[in-house]
């Protein structure tokens, strides 16, 4: 026993280093002047913390990057939420005939390759006038994440017993009411799985925005950083600054939620 | 009563009708987006891919020339094999290094919970964010990976990491298995703690080592997890786009070229729109035919 938690902690201890070190050296850097990056060992820490870099980062046009990424993101799930869980209740707790079929339909869409849409999604937005518009992302975000979202909503929502309505029912509710009094209350932890998991993953989305938008004003975060790291690529420090700053939402959150993130995103993937 | 409801009223109750009406009008705005951007873009593409067409000139309909000249494309070739050679070495890698952690987090030592936080952290990240860190850490003068075999005395193993043909490709499947491995250490974390303790202190009263414990208990008992994390990785690397697009855009010379970077490449950079449509459609039947062959395969054990 001994022996083997020894053996444990030696792996546990490695793998730290290689899953861990390269968020240390992101932070670390970030704190660095460049030519103190370039003279000095890497493996060095700073010898001043330069948090000015992160205020020149952000001046440059992260901060709106930030507010573009969170409106996104906010609007997206908002919609998405809504969207996938009526659309889930009323193929698991309304008798139509066709509901196994409507379920199917909304499946088989995670078989499509996200980039095998790209030229037409392209298209299309055009089309509707929605390129190089921010609330455009919105309408890819919702439908590549419906399935997932339907599949999990619906599959939990299949498992709430189904006397809970009925006398809901009787005293003469609307389906819109039950949905919203009696269904959406029931399903918070499954509605929790799929919030957490469409954030991470619309939040860390970067080809529609790659294809969709071209004005600088409206870039995604992803999209910012990707523009940032080939414009200031040769200043190390200020890459890594961008990084950690893009990176921070997602650690606050992981490490506020660990459990339910940790949960959420595997369920999310697994179903995928 | 609704005049316009071509006499359905005689057919169905007013109850029927009612809820007939909710579920039209809750369906619609899930099949609108799921319809708009996520279906009707293939039936599409595979019309576009009859035509040359570069963006902005006029549609020449050329049938399925593009089809075959898709299949006379070595760079389409190299692609499709860079996907398969990351399909390959993330079952190698991925998911024996996935299992290990896993085992490591399930046996809930001391300090467990640092270890995973720690462990989990590459798997939220993006995949823009982690090809940028990546791109840093194989920099030829001052990445991380040089530096280190510096110090430790293999200088002579030191290399240009993305920008050389022969190794591009492996180093982005190793900033790609660093982001994906977490995830699957989650998942067979997951899988093992449901293993009831009960079957241990059975085996252990028969007196089954450690290693027995493992072979003839653990992995019998956590194979369906495995199978999903083999699918998942299958499916999961037709999709890579986004570290190979950082890192390396497909480069050297589209040495580390995969299906999506060349799709969009292809499409968006050199505006054949119509030959990317094309390269879509292929990727598409690729990945529809590797769903539905492990579909029929799953539903077959059942």
């Amino acid at each position: 026993m001994k022996k083997s938690s020894i053996f444990y902690y030696i792996i546990a201890t490695i793998f730290s280093i290689i899953f861990g070190y390269p968020f240390v050296f992101m932070v670390s850097t970030s704190l660095k002047g460049n030519m103190e990056f370039l003279q000095e060992s890497i493996w060095a820490f700073p010898e001043t913390y330069k948090f000015i870099n992160y205020l020149d980062v952000s001046n440059s046009g992260f901060y709106k990057y930030f507010y573009n990424s969170i409106f996104v993101t906010a609007v997206s799930l908002v919609v998405l939420v809504f969207v996938s869980s009526l659309a889930s209740y009323i193929i698991t707790r309304i008798d139509f005939k066709m509901n196994k079929f409507v379920l199917a339909t909304f499946v088989a869409g995670m078989m499509i390759p996200i980039h095998s849409t790209l030229i037409l999604v392209y298209k299309i937005s055009r089309f509707l006038n929605l390129n190089n518009k921010l609330i455009g992302l919105a309408g890819p975000y919702i439908a590549f994440m419906l399935p997932v979202s339907i599949f999990i909503l619906s599959g939990f929502m299949e498992s709430i017993p189904k006397e809970i309505e009925e006398s809901a029912f009787m005293d003469g509710a609307s389906y819109f009411q039950i949905y919203t009094k009696i269904i959406l209350p029931l399903s918070k932890p499954a509605l929790s799985t799929i919030l957490i998991y469409n954030f991470v993953q619309i939040w860390n989305r970067f080809v529609y925005g790659l294809i969709l938008i071209s004005s600088p004003e409206k870039w995604i975060l992803t999209l910012g950083l990707w523009r940032f790291q080939g414009e200031h690529g040769f200043n190390v420090p200020y890459v890594m600054t961008a990084l950690t700053l893009a990176s921070i939402p997602l650690i606050i959150l992981f490490i506020l939620l660990q459990e339910k993130v940790v949960q959420g995103m595997t369920a999310g993937a697994l179903k995928a | 009563m609704d005049s316009n409801d071509f006499g359905l009223t005689e057919f169905f109750s007013e109850k029927t009708q009612k809820k007939l009406r909710f579920v039209l009008l809750g369906l619609i705005p899930a099949y609108i987006f799921y319809l708009l951007y996520l279906i009707v873009p293939i039936p599409l593409s595979f019309y576009y891919s009859l035509f040359s067409w570069s963006g902005i000139k006029d549609l020449v309909f050329v049938g399925l020339e593009n089809w075959q000249l898709v299949l006379q494309d070595k760079i389409f070739w190299k692609a499709l094999s860079n996907n398969f050679l990351l399909v390959i070495l993330s079952l190698l890698i991925q998911i024996p290094i996935g299992l290990l952690l896993g085992i490591f987090i399930s046996r809930k030592i001391k300090g467990y919970k640092i270890f995973r936080v720690i462990f989990f952290l590459p798997y939220i990240m993006s995949a823009v964010a982690v090809g940028i860190l990546f791109s840093y850490i194989y920099d030829p003068n001052f990445g991380l990976l040089n530096n280190l075999l510096q110090m430790i005395g293999l200088e002579s193993l030191q290399a240009a990491w993305l920008g050389n043909r022969d190794l591009a490709i492996y180093s982005v499947i190793g900033a790609i298995s660093w982001r994906f491995t977490p995830f699957y250490m989650i998942l067979f974390s997951a899988a093992l703690v449901s293993i009831p303790q009960s079957i241990y202190e059975a085996a252990r009263i028969d007196g089954a080592k450690g290693w027995q414990q493992f072979f003839s208990i653990t992995l019998p008992m956590i194979k369906p997890t495995i199978v999903n994390a083999c699918i998942l990785s299958l499916t999961g690397s037709l999709k890579a786009f986004g570290l190979a697009f950082t890192m390396t855009g497909g480069g050297p010379n589209h040495a580390s070229e995969l299906l999506a970077t060349y799709m969009y490449k292809t499409a968006f950079t050199d505006m054949e729109m119509g030959y990317g449509s094309t390269i879509g459609i292929y990727l598409f039947l690729i990945a529809f035919s590797i769903s539905m062959t492990v579909l029929f395969l799953t539903k077959r054990k059942k």
